[in-house]
C-alpha cells in the first residue's frame, strides 16, 4: 500500500510539473511546428506521426523545412542524424538514474524515447531526489503528459493556421525559429558553444545557397568541428 | 542530388535516425563519460546546424515568411532577443514579444 500511494504521489507531482510552464513553453512551441507543417504543404499525418514517434523538436523542424525545400531522403536522414546527437548523452546520463533492481530492460529503452530537452532537463533535477522505486513512473508520467500536450499543440498548430488571419498566421511560423534562437542564447557561456552557434548562424545561409540539399549538414559538420578546435581546452 | 524525399519515407527515416541516438544512450547508461571529445564535437556539431537552420529560416525563408519583407523578420528577431535578455531570459515573454511584432509590423507592411 505505501510503494502504491508513493507511486500516485509520483504520478501527481509529474502532472503538476509537466502542465506548468514546460507545457506552456513546449505546447506554444509545436503550435509553431503544426503551422510549419502545414505551410510547407504537407499533410497533418505527417506531423502528428512526427510529433509522435520523433519527438524532438529541432530534429522535426530539420524534417519538415528539407522536406519543404524538396532535399533526398539521405539529406533529411543525415541532417536528423547530427541534429539529434545531443540525445546520446542525455540519454547516457539520464537512465542510470532511472533504473530499478526490478525493472526489465525494455522499460529503459521505452524511457529513452521520451528523452529531449526539457524532460531531460526536469528529470535530472526531480528524479534523484525520489526512491528508486517511484521513478520511472514520475518519467513516464512528465514525459507521456508533456507528449500528450504536443500531439495536441501540432493538430491545434495545423487547424488554426488555416482559419486565423494571416499575419498571425505567419507569426506562428516564426515562433519555432526565435524559440530555438532563446534555447541557443540561453546556453553559451562555455567557447565552443558560442563559437558553434556564431559560426553555424554565419555559414547557414550561405551554404543553404550553395546547395540546399546539403548546406545544412555542411554548416552542422564545418562550423562544429570548427568551434570543436576553439573549444579545446589547452594543454599545460 | 537524388530525388525529392517522399514525407513518409523520411519520416520513417527521421524517428530511426533520433530513436537510435536515445536507444545507444541507454545501452550505454553510466558506463561513458560524457565529458569526452567524441561527445564535445557532437555537441558543437548540433548546435552550429541548429543555429544554421535558425538563420536561414530568418534569413531565407523557404515557406510563407518570405512573403514577409526582410526588415520587418529582422526587427521582429532583435525584438524577440531583447525582450528575452531583458525579462531575465524568460522565453515565454521573448517568443510572445516576436511573434506579436511579427504580427503587428506585417500588417502594417
Amino acid at each position: 500500500v505505501a510503494v502504491a500511494d508513493g507511486a500516485q504521489a509520483a504520478a501527481r507531482s509529474a502532472i503538476l510539473e509537466a502542465l506548468g510552464l514546460p507545457a506552456l513553453i513546449l505546447g506554444a512551441s509545436y503550435l509553431g511546428f503544426g503551422s510549419l507543417v502545414r505551410e510547407n504543404g504537407l499533410p497533418i499525418w505527417v506531423g502528428v506521426a512526427s510529433t509522435a514517434f520523433a519527438w524532438a523538436l529541432p530534429g522535426q523542424v530539420v524534417m519538415v523545412e528539407l522536406l519543404g525545400t524538396g532535399a533526398s531522403v539521405a539529406a533529411v536522414l543525415l541532417a536528423v542524424l547530427l541534429t539529434n546527437a545531443r540525445l546520446l548523452p542525455m540519454a547516457v546520463t539520464l537512465v542510470p538514474h532511472l533504473r530499478r533492481p526490478a525493472s526489465s530492460s525494455w522499460h529503459y529503452y521505452l524511457a529513452a524515447n521520451f528523452i529531449a530537452v526539457t524532460s531531460w532537463a526536469n528529470a535530472m533535477r526531480a528524479v534523484p531526489l525520489l526512491p528508486r522505486d517511484h521513478r520511472l513512473t514520475w518519467f513516464f508520467t512528465f514525459a507521456g503528459t508533456l507528449w500528450a500536450v504536443t500531439l495536441a499543440g501540432t493538430v491545434a498548430g495545423y487547424l488554426l493556421s488555416a482559419v486565423l488571419p494571416r499575419p498571425v498566421a505567419l507569426a506562428l511560423v516564426f515562433l519555432n525559429p526565435i524559440y530555438f534562437m532563446m534555447v541557443l542564447a540561453g546556453d553559451l557561456r562555455r567557447r565552443g558553444k558560442l563559437a558553434a552557434v556564431v559560426l553555424g548562424a554565419v555559414l547557414g545561409p550561405l551554404l543553404h545557397r550553395w546547395n540546399p540539399d546539403w548546406g545544412l549538414l555542411a554548416t552542422g559538420v564545418l562550423a562544429g568541428s570548427l568551434a570543436f578546435l576553439v573549444d579545446r581546452p589547452a594543454h599545460g | 542530388m537524388g530525388e525529392a524525399a517522399s514525407p513518409w519515407v523520411a519520416l520513417a527515416a527521421t524517428a530511426a535516425a533520433t530513436y537510435v541516438w536515445r536507444a545507444a544512450g541507454a545501452r550505454l547508461g553510466g558506463r561513458l563519460s560524457t565529458a569526452s571529445p567524441v561527445f564535445r564535437w557532437m555537441e558543437c556539431v548540433s548546435y552550429a546546424l541548429l543555429a544554421g537552420l535558425v538563420a536561414r529560416m530568418l534569413l531565407l525563408p523557404a515557406g510563407p515568411l518570405a512573403a514577409v519583407a526582410l526588415p520587418v523578420r529582422l526587427a521582429a528577431t532583435v525584438a524577440a532577443a531583447a525582450a528575452f535578455l531583458a525579462s531575465g531570459r524568460r522565453v515565454l515573454v521573448g517568443a510572445g514579444v516576436g511573434v506579436a511584432t511579427l504580427a503587428l509590423l506585417s500588417l502594417v507592411q
